[in-house]
């Protein structure tokens, strides 16, 4: 097996921030200032590091930002459709924020798009918590290979890969290192 | 993971906590205003009640609908001993319909068991109690009870290491008693069983628990972090195994002035259906001590948890 | 059809090898280098006077979904016996002359084992009033054993009366100890399994109470009684003493109580569910020794059969009972001589010498002799054998399948011809 270093930890850093940004510059052409119509939600485990990361550079940003309304955690375990063929997953904590996400601005953190099942069971989670004006997509890195019309409206890097490839993300807070490598 | 849950005994401790967490999730679906999850969608899981337990049955009942199953009660009266319809044909009905887990409940000790060992069936099985054997949901919902009680949001990941629980009751023919005492042991909790000795086993010798016969020198000796009461059948006020119920309830019942010998923090449960003024008196079970309302609760995401966990991973993970 | 052979080669029990000479229905000559019209290469073979059943039920009449007279004794003789006694708990029950009579012919016309009836101690097994003891001790059957057997006669006056009685006619009641208000649904051996199973428990003290009991009465008025099937250490010590006090009684053992514990039941497969239960290995230990010093006098198999459903269920609505006919040779050559620790000469006599005695069957059990009726079972002790759920008996649920045990059952002469010949059932005719 061989694997090569993709992005670095500054790569890493620089894709957040500049991810952080269009999300803002995005939100001004529908609200003109301020983040209280935003929500920002991270898919574990990856998803919730990088949600975590973006929202801390949104509240630098735009001072006044209460992250607690910003930022929560979306479990989208028990809306897979591969129930049969996976080992039983344990459920992790959702958190909404206590606004919820009735016509909020949703952006929806992924490490990596690939297939789109996950990015479909979230949005199926996410309409049992309310009605979302719209919802955003942002992922680190986009794979390809997508077997659902899902688009990621903010990319970190896109990396062609061949299918057998996988793509390992690495955060410092639950990795020992800021990197994202290709094995194969 | 486990395809029949048959016994609290066939639950690793690794096992039982990962339902137990799973259960937690479960939990907090329970308290949003969609309380659906699309997890089970296309499954039947089949509610085969051999003995009236409107309670157990409307548990599970939820627990399945609420991971979108579609759910079909069975209620077969009687079995083969009453020349009624007989385990086997049963089972082998529900095959034939093509249900996905069976729910089962039944009077005689080792049905569960039976259905699993023998051919008739492919599904999971979920034992929801058989006669004198075992309810391992229940024990199950009461660790989690106790769980929840003790570390509250903080309960993922614990087990109920050096807790000490009393059960106290007509232990020898108690499903309840038999899976608490298994998990419990399993999750590192002290088990101590208080009972009149006519409704203790004869060779309790392979029962790791402590067995006492004073309510009162048990409470005040052990001072229980747990005190759980079980319920008195009433097919036992008639067979000598206590002089009256008047008795009964001074000696072994749970009580105003008992609950006051609580130390502080210690909680007081009961499966259910209570025996108000036998077992246990008004002012105990709507105490705040009393968790009764809590385990009702907790047994919908804890059987939402368990299905969860059968019917998922039944194709080998393939990753 | 007359028969004349010769097996060669036999070995005598614990002696050596020799031949042994049938013309007829009788052993003519034992000894070296015999020639007949027939011989048959016994080398290897242990020769063993025909085995005798002192309980066994055979279902007929009322029962014949699970054995019949003919399918019982063809596996009887594949078991290595020659003669069974019937249990009475049939439909209609064996309580009067007509139904015992209608058994012994259903076993002459059978051919395969000679079939002795056990008359009912009380009619229809009720435990209420006695049964005509008398007539079915004059009939054509010749009854000498009585047994409420599946309920225990527990009435202490009842059972002294029968005890009393039969003694008019050499006759003996054999006692299914079983207290029974002590055994109110019980389901298996009340001890530490049965209290992890939730199942209702068969206390020891429940046979133990009954045999103590009758040993006194059979004492105190001076006849013999015959205990049924053992199941504890307890029931030995009481029978040891009763035996050391002078007390005309006898035991039998069960094969599967020599074996197998309850330990099983933690299966819930019903093909352990019998009764009395399956007790502790502490208690098979107890009765194995007691077979071996004689304080157990006979093994007696309690032969049976149920139908698939009675066992296909879940424990509590499932049938009491296990075949035991053609594994009983087996488990009692594990008991006594594979365990180093007695003879065949007294496998002889808990298979063969002694329920013959018990049972007075003047015909069997008369041991290998010149002059004897040549009732022979041989046996390939080297063997072992994996037990299968096909057999000749017309049930299946023996609870040794799969299980590996020792010796084989050859060849089982019969009144001087082959029931079965080269381990399979022979078709048998009387001349």
């Amino acid at each position: 097996m061989s694997s090569r270093t993709v992005l670095s930890s500054d790569d890493i850093d620089r894709a957040v921030t500049r991810i952080a940004h269009e999300i803002l510059e995005a939100n001004t052409a529908l609200q003109k200032s301020g983040t209280s119509n935003l929500v920002i939600l991270g898919i574990p485990t990856r998803g919730v590091l990088l949600a975590e990361r973006i929202a801390k550079v949104i509240a630098r940003n735009e001072p006044g930002t209460d992250v607690s309304q910003l930022l929560g955690r979306l479990d989208i375990t028990m809306y897979r459709d591969d129930l049969a063929s996976n080992p039983t997953r344990a459920v992790t904590e959702t958190l909404i924020p206590s606004q919820g996400i009735e016509d909020k601005v949703v952006v929806l953190v992924d490490d990596v798009l690939f297939s789109g099942r996950t990015i479909r069971a979230a949005l199926d989670a996410l309409n049992d918590f309310g009605r979302p004006r719209a919802v955003k997509l942002a992922v680190l890195v986009d794979r390809g290979h997508r077997e659902l019309p899902i688009r990621a409206d903010f990319v970190g890097k896109n990396l062609p890969t061949s299918r057998e490839e996988r793509i390992r993300v690495h955060l410092t807070e639950s990795d020992s290192e800021n990197s994202v490598v290709i094995e194969s | 993971m486990i395809k029949y849950l048959l016994s609290a005994g066939d639950l690793t401790r690794e096992q039982a906590i990962e339902i137990l967490d799973i259960a937690e999730g479960m939990a907090d679906v329970n308290d949003r205003d969609i309380k659906k999850l699309p997890t089970l969608r296309g499954k039947t899981v089949v509610n085969l009640f051999f003995e009236d337990s409107t309670r157990t049955r409307i548990s599970f009942e939820l627990a399945a609908k609420r991971l979108s199953a579609d759910v079909i009660n069975f209620s077969a009266k009687g079995s083969s001993v009453s020349k009624g319809e007989s385990l086997k044909d049963t089972a082998q009905t529900l095959e034939a319909m093509g249900a996905d887990a069976v729910v089962i409940r039944h009077p005689a000790s080792g049905a569960a068991n039976v259905l699993a060992h023998s051919n008739w069936i492919n599904g999971a099985i979920v034992n929801a109690g058989d006669g004198t054997h075992e309810h391992p949901t229940q024990a199950l919902l009461d660790a989690f009870t106790m769980r929840k009680r003790i570390h509250g949001s903080a309960s993922k990941g614990k087990a109920l290491e050096g807790l000490k629980v009393a059960i106290v009751g007509d232990v020898l023919h108690s499903r309840v008693a038999r899976s608490n005492l298994l998990l419990l042991n399993t999750l590192g909790a002290e088990v101590h069983f208080v009972a009149p000795p006519t409704l203790l086993p004869a060779n309790p010798s392979n029962w790791e628990a402590k067995l006492h016969y004073s309510l009162d020198e048990t409470l005040q000796h052990e001072k229980p972090d747990v005190v759980m009461m079980l319920r008195v059948q009433a097919e036992r006020m008639n067979a000598s195994f206590f002089p009256s119920e008047r008795e009964y309830a001074r000696i072994w019942g749970f009580n105003a002035d008992r609950l006051k010998t609580l130390k502080p923090g210690a909680f007081l449960m009961h499966p259910g259906p209570m025996n108000r003024g036998l077992e246990i008196d008004a002012v105990s079970a709507d105490s705040p001590q009393s968790t009764v309302l809590e385990q009702v609760a907790n047994g919908v995401s804890v059987r939402m948890a368990v299905l969860y966990s059968l019917l998922s991973g039944e194709r080998a993970a393939d990753v | 059809m007359y028969n004349s052979f010769v097996l060669k080669n036999v070995l005598l029990g614990d002696g050596p090898a020799t031949d042994i000479q049938i013309e007829g229905d009788k052993i003519v000559a034992i000894g070296a280098d015999l020639s007949g019209a027939e011989t048959i290469d016994c080398t290897g073979l242990v020769a063993l006077p025909g085995f005798v059943d002192l309980h066994t039920h055979l279902r007929e009449p009322g029962f014949e979904q699970s054995e019949t007279v003919l399918t019982g004794t063809q596996s009887a003789a594949m078991g290595g016996f020659t003669a069974v006694h019937a249990m009475a708990n049939t439909s209609p029950v064996a309580d009067t002359a007509g139904v015992v009579e209608q058994v012994a012919a259903l076993g002459r016309e059978a051919g395969y084992a000679d079939v002795y009836p056990i008359g009912a101690v009380t009619v229809g097994l009720e435990g209420k009033q006695l049964a005509e003891l008398g007539a079915m001790a004059n009939s054509k059957a010749q009854v000498r054993v009585f047994s409420d057997d599946g309920k225990c006669v527990h009435d202490p006056v009842l059972m002294r009366r029968a005890l009393e009685y039969v003694k008019a006619f050499g006759g003996v009641v054999a006692q299914h100890a079983q207290e029974p208000r002590l055994t109110e649904g019980a389901q298996m051996n009340e001890g530490a399994v049965s209290a992890e199973l939730g199942l209702t428990g068969w206390p020891a003290v429940a046979e133990e109470s009954i045999i103590a009991r009758d040993v006194l009465l059979a004492e105190h008025v001076g006849s013999r009684v015959h205990i049924c099937h053992l199941s504890t250490a307890g029931s030995v010590e009481i029978i040891r003493w009763a035996k050391a006090r002078g007390i005309q009684v006898t035991a039998e053992v069960t094969p599967h109580h020599l074996l197998l514990t309850d330990e099983l039941v933690r299966s819930y497969d019903a093909v352990y569910k019998v009764n009395p239960p399956l007790r502790t290995a502490a208690d098979v230990v107890a009765l194995r020794e007691a077979l071996v010093d004689g304080t157990i006098d006979i093994i007696a198999t309690d032969h049976a059969p149920h139908p698939i459903e009675a066992k296909d269920c879940e424990w509590s609505a499932a049938a009491f009972g296990m075949l035991g006919l053609e594994t009983a040779a087996s488990i009692a050559q594990d008991v006594l001589i594979d365990s180093g620790k007695s003879t065949w000469a007294r496998l002889a006599e808990v298979l063969s010498v002694n329920p013959a005695k018990i049972g007075s069957d003047a015909e069997q059990g008369q041991g290998l002799l010149v002059g004897a009726f040549a009732n022979i079972a041989l046996i390939d002790p080297k063997v072992k054998r994996k037990v299968v759920a096909e057999s000749a008996s017309k049930s299946i649920n023996s609870p040794y399948v799969g299980l590996e045990l020792p010796g084989r059952v050859v060849h089982t002469v019969y009144r001087g011809y082959f029931t079965v010949r080269d381990g399979a059932l022979a078709k048998v005719g009387r001349a």
